[in-house]
């Protein structure tokens, strides 16, 4: 069994859903572990990627889902609706597929002005475009005044996965490098700059992007590559936990490597944030062997969405699946999965 | 922002932890407990102990302001709530510090309590004055550094004429967790010289340590939360301690002054008075260890508009908090740790925020118990 499952493990009989069990953290790992997966287990739901791969005839392709909650609705880079395409597609593309299609359900308040859904919708529209997906059904559903939160959007997603690829999150190896694909934390802050009861001035915008053409690139340079995860709600740290968690492995990285803007550390300075667990939407961590390192971060420098690559650190044995990381200062700390919620410190 | 990384910088780290080996005596031991709970997440954020000797030990003190309120407390913040419906306003830390019987605000919220997160006193005001029809309670803690907002909040309340906003009062007093800590009930003292607090400093000054250090003979180094901040008072610390030498001395002047800030001194002065006792988790009932609303703004006092009970509060049998705040025990020896309690599910205070020693230790530290592969120290990297 898996470490973080020993760990105080989900109480189904006394607990109730609370705000920690949607963080990505450890809680929403025990969540899926012991309830989700428990009774709707299978050996395509078990592959515990950010996609299920399924072979049809002639083919593989991939599908995803997910929801968007996201408060505010519009932040600065985009709003709910570019999320919930870029969202979608990017862990379609973390399996190296190309994405093709998705679906878009949509869960409205009473009340909630039209002239906003559209500036949704049609933010979704080019979202979509840009990407080279289209999207091929959807639902809408309208709940009471007070029900909801304006505008919650589940998107669905399939792609085709190419025949020479295969990544899957369980197959990093000892002496693979870590290389992720630029800036994090700035979703995060974008987002809660504009969070009501919490503005604060800062020129930081969300990097909400769809990872498509970056993926692409990366795989025609780099088919070797074991695995990539796009690193959203709970940050690089729960990104690489989860990875080193599948593949049974610990990981080793450098602070000094992590590159965050210094607007971005300011802000969690100022919040008691710490930027490892903040949320990214258009960023990237990719596993690969040692061998193909230096060459795939120069082309991943050639593409817009990646011109700040960086090799932040390697896989390394641990059968406790730790990642640790060495500080600016040269001490070591540990990169543990995210607590609960993050909250912010006191003092 | 500006001096975020000039307060980190590497090669001056390792200067001073040069220095610091440099200036160790190694036939001794030293313990050190910083105050602090913003010392310890930055020692352990910034692995600070692998920049020094072995025989420099850190002993977590009861400076994390929710690790010492008591289990009581948030069990009548709770009950409050409840009685009145009203709108919690609490600090973020204080949603999953452990209430009784595995309860917390966190759980009280996701059963329907309508308890709200709050970056800033002022955010409870603007809600207080945004829902009128509802009552608003803040939920106040903290050490010296967080009580002088709370007084400006409960100042403009009483200007606004609000009369559906209180506070529920729960700011303690520094220098009395100091003397519970170099006073134990059984005389029995496990440190050797402090890391003195940082933000409370700026509030209350440096002088008011002197009288503790003069009478147990302990040196205090008042010390930023920052890394060079921190190394920079260790060797000040190690210094006095081979001099035998025991005075207060000031290595954040950046920011804190022997009077502190007077102004905040005067306004806390005004709003709150000083309450007979309060009991803290893990020191116990010390007596003029925290503040109450003074008489005058005795309308914004939540514990007298929504007057409850205070139960004896129930910590876990088996929980060591207590005895790691007096630096008796560490993390690892409370057979609750990383077993029964993580930060997912709390059974004590020093386990939720990142500032308790517990949970510092287990985000940060845990991967040294038995690590099959470890990054080499700084030492065997040939960095000091």
């Amino acid at each position: 069994m898996s470490t973080y499952h020993k760990y105080a493990p989900l109480d189904i009989k006394h607990g109730k859903v609370n705000m920690a069990h949607g963080s990505g953290g450890r809680i929403s790992a025990q969540l899926i572990e012991h309830l989700f997966k428990k009774h709707l287990g299978n050996e395509l739901l078990n592959q515990n990627n950010d996609q299920a791969l399924f072979a049809v005839e002639g083919a593989r392709m991939v599908m995803t889902t997910d929801s968007y909650v996201i408060s505010p609705l519009f932040f600065p880079g985009g709003n709910i609706g570019s999320l919930a395409v870029h969202g979608t597609v990017n862990d379609l593309v973390m399996s190296g597929a190309k994405p093709l299609y998705l679906s878009a359900g949509f869960i409205l308040e009473e009340g909630f002005p039209l002239q906003e859904l559209e500036k949704i919708v049609i933010s979704m529209a080019q979202a979509a475009e840009a990407a080279c997906v289209k999207i091929v059904t959807g639902d809408t559903k309208v709940v009471e005044r007070g029900k909801g939160d304006g505008v919650y959007i589940n998107t669905s997603g399939v792609g085709i996965v190419p025949d020479e690829l295969n990544l899957s999150g369980e197959l990093a190896q000892l002496g693979d490098v870590i290389i992720l694909s630029g800036c994090i934390g700035d979703h995060g802050i974008a987002v809660l700059s504009h969070r009501e009861n919490l503005e604060f001035e800062t020129a930081i915008t969300s990097d909400s992007a769809s990872l498509e053409g970056l993926v692409k690139l990366m795989v025609e340079k780099a088919p070797s590559i074991r695995c990539m995860r796009d690193p959203t709600r709970g940050g690089l740290a729960c990104a690489l936990n989860e990875l080193a968690q599948q593949s049974g492995v610990g990981m080793s990285l450098q602070e000094k490597s992590i590159p965050i803007k210094a607007q971005v550390a300011a802000a969690c300075e100022l919040l008691g944030l710490d930027p490892l667990y903040i949320a990214n939407e258009g960023k990237l961590v990719c596993i690969c062997p040692a061998q193909n390192a230096e060459e795939l971060v120069k082309a991943m420098r050639l593409h817009p969405l990646g011109a700040e690559s960086q090799v932040i650190g390697s896989v390394i044995e641990d059968k406790r699946c730790f990642v640790q990381m060495e500080t600016t200062l040269g001490g070591t700390r540990m990169v543990d999965w995210l607590a609960a919620e993050q909250l912010p410190r006191i003092c | 922002m500006k001096y975020i990384n000039e307060f980190r910088a590497p090669l001056f780290a390792q200067e001073l932890a040069k220095a610091i080996y440099k200036e160790v005596n190694t036939e001794r031991h030293y313990r050190l407990m910083e105050f602090c709970g913003g010392h310890t997440h930055a020692i352990y954020r910034y692995g600070l102990k692998d920049l020094l000797p072995d025989n420099v030990e850190f002993i977590h003190g009861p400076g994390c302001p929710v690790c010492v309120l008591p289990a009581s407390r948030i069990d009548m913040a709770i009950k409050m709530q409840t009685e009145s419906d009203a709108i919690l306003c609490t600090y973020g830390d204080l949603m999953r510090v452990p209430a009784s019987n595995g309860h917390s605000l966190l759980k009280a919220k996701a059963s329907g309590a309508d308890i709200r997160m709050v970056y800033s006193p002022f955010d409870a005001l603007k809600i207080s004055q945004q829902e009128t029809n509802r009552q608003v309670i803040f939920f106040a803690i903290g050490f010296e550094t967080t009580t002088p907002p709370t007084a400006v909040i409960i100042k403009k309340a009483q200007s606004l004429g609000l009369k559906n906003f209180s506070v529920f009062c729960n700011h303690v007093l520094t220098p009395a967790a100091l003397e519970a800590i170099l006073n134990p009930p059984d005389q029995i003292l496990c440190v050797d010289g402090f890391i003195g607090p940082s933000h409370v400093s700026t509030i209350i000054g440096s002088d008011v340590y002197q009288p503790f250090a003069t009478e147990y003979r302990k040196p205090i180094v008042i010390s930023g939360f920052e890394p060079l901040d921190i190394l920079q008072s260790i060797l000040m610390l190690i210094k006095q301690l081979n001099e035998g030498s025991y005075s207060v001395e000031n290595q954040y002047k950046r920011a804190v002054s022997g009077t502190g800030n007077n102004k905040a001194q005067k306004l806390v002065a005004e709003v709150f008075d000083v309450a007979d006792r309060f009991s803290w988790r893990g020191l116990g009932e010390l007596p003029r260890s925290a503040l109450k609303i003074s008489e005058h703004y005795g309308n914004f006092d939540a514990a007298e508009r929504f007057p409850v009970k205070l139960e004896e509060g129930s910590e876990h049998k088996h929980c060591l908090c207590p005895s790691v705040i007096r630096g008796r025990n560490k993390p690892l020896d409370c057979k609750l740790f990383a077993k029964a309690c993580t930060p997912e599910n709390p059974l004590g205070a020093c386990m939720v925020s990142s500032e308790g020693a517990c949970a510092a230790y287990w985000s940060y530290g845990r991967f040294k118990d038995d690590s099959t592969e470890q990054l080499s120290s700084p030492r065997q990297r040939g960095i000091l």
